[in-house]
């Protein structure tokens, strides 16, 4: 498993980039890895969709999948697209330090 | 008398009641299964309908036919769940059934009524089959397009209408479109896929149609090794594939379909994968999570709200696929468990997402793939090391006979509960990694 240091701390990530573990995340770290995924700075809206993340990957212990945050966290899945263009849940979830979404088996 | 009450006879079900039946006592046990109609569909047999390969008669059959006679079977919807109370209410009659331990095994289905313009209301009337749909989609109407330019092939209404289509369909852009995952059975879209392209090859047309694939996912499957294997044979067949495709709404009118990134594909015949849910009675139970699946642990499917509620098959809300091979599995698993716990003995995470799925290919041939929850589908041989008959990720005539023979097994074997002399679990034997 590979390590990476981003905004000074040493997280651990598997081959696509997902952090291994959810406890190693912090805001800083979101904002970094937001700005390689082409989100230059994470405004209200995004961070209101991130908490929801965090909470329920944390309880549940797996990633959200898009249609899970639109039901639970009120949000269009319109304004997901904006917000994190291409692959919403995907890319929340890799700024939210958890794995990827299990919707696609 | 102890209680045993399934709901649901389809595949798992059905295979359910016919183990349990076998091996619980008569004596001490009552088994009892719910279902809202009479009729079982051998629903792997859908896809080949379009293409004029089954016809009707060749996916159904009465589901008593495959219910052992000490088994009660009852035709009604269901009204709702009450866990908190050991019951299920039916909606003939107002009856209540109690029972000591329940199997929710009641599936899922397709929603085209949730994404804008695929099934518009109009006047026509709906052909919705089964009355639980009926109650609710009293007052919809089909739109003009829906069964004459956009089709499905998940229902039996759905790939009678399409094979009608394609007998004098004169070509142009098909477009086959996968609104949302989990699916049922989610190689069936590329299954179709590579069947048009045979399909209009035999028809000597090939060269007047277009094929694309749209898909949410990112390439053409949901596991990286399989998704490169398939992506390569659907580009060797001319398929053109849009990944990350999220279907926002059709425009029936212009014979588009846009995505929430405001992507546009133009179509003459779209054929649509619509959103799959679990039962309406798993929402109205308050059982289920945002698709109306029920949350069970992955290895012995019992729910951990309810020492004594299971789910199996497609109702389940698991990361593996929802397929009438790993809903096999998943049986085989849980019998035993079952009867140890019924004997008061915990149950043993035994279930590991086995499954197990033919993929037809055209031209006669096929893949196979084989796969559980930690080990994606890699290329081998199956079931035995070097030998198979049958090679995994890899188009073959072995597989294609594999896949018609199954038709067979699954009508006289499986829904029987009869035990077929493979593993449960998924074994590494006959498989590689590069």
């Amino acid at each position: 498993m590979a390590t990476k240091n981003i905004a000074g701390h040493q997280i651990h990530v598997n081959d696509e980039g997902f952090m291994t573990d959810p406890q190693e995340w912090d805001k800083e770290i979101a904002v970094e890895i937001a700005k390689e995924e082409g989100i230059p700075e994470l405004s209200l809206q995004h961070w209101k969709v991130i908490d929801f993340c965090r909470q329920d990957g944390v309880s549940s212990g797996k990633a959200p999948t898009l249609r899970r945050i639109t039901t639970a966290a009120g949000v269009l899945t319109k304004d997901m697209f904006t917000l994190f263009p291409k692959g919403p849940a995907k890319k929340v979830a890799k700024i939210s330090g958890l794995g990827k979404p299990e919707g696609c088996v | 008398m102890k209680k045993l009450l399934i709901l649901g006879a389809g595949t798992a079900g059905t295979m359910a009641a016919n183990r349990m039946h076998r091996l619980l006592d008569s004596d001490e046990w009552q088994i009892t299964i719910v279902d809202q109609n009479e009729t079982h569909y051998y629903q792997p047999g859908f896809l080949f309908i379009p293409f004029g390969m089954y016809s009707k008669s060749d996916v159904v059959k009465p589901r008593r036919d495959f219910l052992p006679s000490g088994v009660e079977f009852i035709v009604s919807p269901i009204e709702v769940i009450e866990p908190d109370h050991n019951r299920v209410k039916l909606v003939k009659d107002n009856r209540y059934l109690n029972y000591d331990f329940l199997v929710i095994a009641t599936g899922t289905r397709t929603h085209p009524e949730q994404t804008a313009g695929l099934q518009e209301h109009d006047d026509t009337p709906s052909r919705t089959r089964d009355s639980s749909r009926e109650l609710r989609a009293s007052s919809m109407r089909d739109g003009v397009s829906w069964h004459k330019t956009i089709f499905d092939f998940y229902t039996i209404e759905g790939a009678l209408a399409l094979a009608k289509h394609l007998r004098t369909w004169q070509g142009g852009r098909m477009v086959i479109n996968i609104v949302e995952n989990p699916i049922k059975c989610p190689v069936a879209p590329l299954e179709f896929t590579m069947l048009a392209d045979w399909f209009f090859h035999e028809q000597a047309m090939r060269d007047r149609v277009e094929l694309i694939y749209a898909t949410p996912l990112p390439g053409a499957f949901t596991k990286p090794i399989a998704s490169k294997h398939l992506g390569d044979i659907l580009e060797r067949k001319g398929v053109k594939i849009e990944p990350e495709f999220m279907i926002e709404h059709v425009d029936p009118d212009a014979k588009k379909i846009v995505s929430y990134d405001e992507r546009e594909i133009e179509y003459d015949l779209l054929v649509s994968i619509p959103l799959n849910m679990g039962d309406d009675v798993i929402a109205r139970s308050e059982m289920g999570n945002e698709l109306n699946y029920v949350a069970v642990d992955p290895h012995t499917f019992i729910s951990p709200k309810y020492p004594n509620v299971f789910a199996l098959g497609d109702a389940a809300a698991l990361p593996t696929s929802k397929a009438g091979s790993v809903a096999h599995f998943a049986v085989d698993c849980f019998a035993e468990n079952f009867v140890r716990y019924a004997d008061g003995l915990q149950l043993l995470p035994t279930f590991d997402g086995h499954a197990n799925c033919f993929i037809e290919s055209g031209f006669g041939k096929g893949l196979l793939i084989d796969f559980n929850y930690d080990t994606e589908p890699l290329p081998g041989m199956y079931p035995l090391p070097g030998v198979g008959p049958f090679s995994l990720l890899e188009e073959s005539e072995a597989n294609h006979w594999g896949k018609m023979m199954f038709r067979w097994m699954y009508w006289n074997v499986l829904l029987k509960g009869q035990e077929l002399p493979l593993p449960a679990r998924m074994s590494m034997a006959g498989k590689w990694k590069n």
